[in-house]
């Protein structure tokens, strides 16, 4: 039970924080999730972000910050067992699901539908 | 007369709105948060998956129903009235690359969607992969791993 508030409170505080740089600062979407994914990245440090999914679950796994901390994630597994080319390696290993569906449903949902304005 | 100016725009600028949007936005990011958790949760029981893949498995949910949404003109009007919430989930990668292939749809399926679908997704896919080799670098020199 404990995971769904700490979910909850993890969540909701990454979006409040990226709510608060939208509205203070001239800096867009793309600028603020860009930035998101660094943070996230930055993370892996030590396995903190590790630490921060095990207590919040799927409310640290929501937010783009999860994308950064799998981009690196993947590609420290391979390049701890094979050297700095496993960067190059492993860097998709954890985040081609996410990539490749959202591509490809993009794709064929386009074919479909027409743009609304 | 420039001061003056400013002390007025001070005086009628909207301070509320501010603390009010973000704490409105916590609310919504929160509780998307916490009905992935449960989503989670059920497909951990559904299809005896472990955790881990079960995250995969809810990120993608997300994926595909931000993409309908989106598709069907949906998206859009809730992210007015959710903003952040919707934008820094997994949710906003899927918006903005279906919005983005949409969109560039009528430019043909090589110069339009094909060239056009990493437009706004694009900048967290570089920043991401950019940011992993300097911080991989750094972590494999410094502190071996």
């Amino acid at each position: 039970m404990d995971t769904y508030i700490y979910a909850f409170l993890f969540c909701g505080f990454v979006c409040m924080v990226s709510q608060l740089i939208l509205d203070n600062t001239k800096l867009t979407p793309g600028h603020v999730t860009s930035l998101f994914v660094v943070i996230g990245a930055a993370l892996d440090l030590a396995g903190i972000y590790d630490k921060i999914v095990l207590y919040c679950g799927a409310g640290a796994i929501i937010p783009i910050t999860s994308f950064g901390h799998l981009l690196i994630h993947g590609a420290m597994d391979i390049a701890n067992e094979n050297g700095v080319i496993g960067l190059a390696l492993g860097i998709f290993n954890l985040t081609s699901a996410g990539i490749s569906v959202a591509v490809v449903s993009a794709f064929i949902l386009a074919l479909l539908f027409k743009p609304k304005h | 007369m420039k001061d003056r100016y400013n002390e007025i725009v001070m005086k009628h600028t909207p301070k509320e709105d501010v603390i009010k949007n973000a704490l409105l936005v916590f609310l919504y990011g929160g509780i998307l948060g916490a009905f992935s958790e449960f989503l989670l949760r059920c497909y951990v029981m559904w299809f005896n998956l472990p955790r881990k893949e079960a995250g995969v498995a809810v990120i993608l949910t997300l994926i595909i129903i931000a993409s309908i949404l989106t598709a069907l003109g949906v998206f859009d009007v809730c992210v007015s009235k959710l903003k952040s919430a919707l934008i820094i989930p997994i949710t906003g990668f899927a918006h903005s690359m279906t919005s983005a292939a949409l969109e560039y749809r009528k430019e043909g399926l090589v110069l339009g969607i094909g060239a056009n679908i990493f437009k706004l997704a694009g900048t967290v896919i570089l920043y991401g992969i950019v940011s992993v080799y300097v911080f991989g670098i750094i972590r494999i020199l410094i502190i071996g791993g």
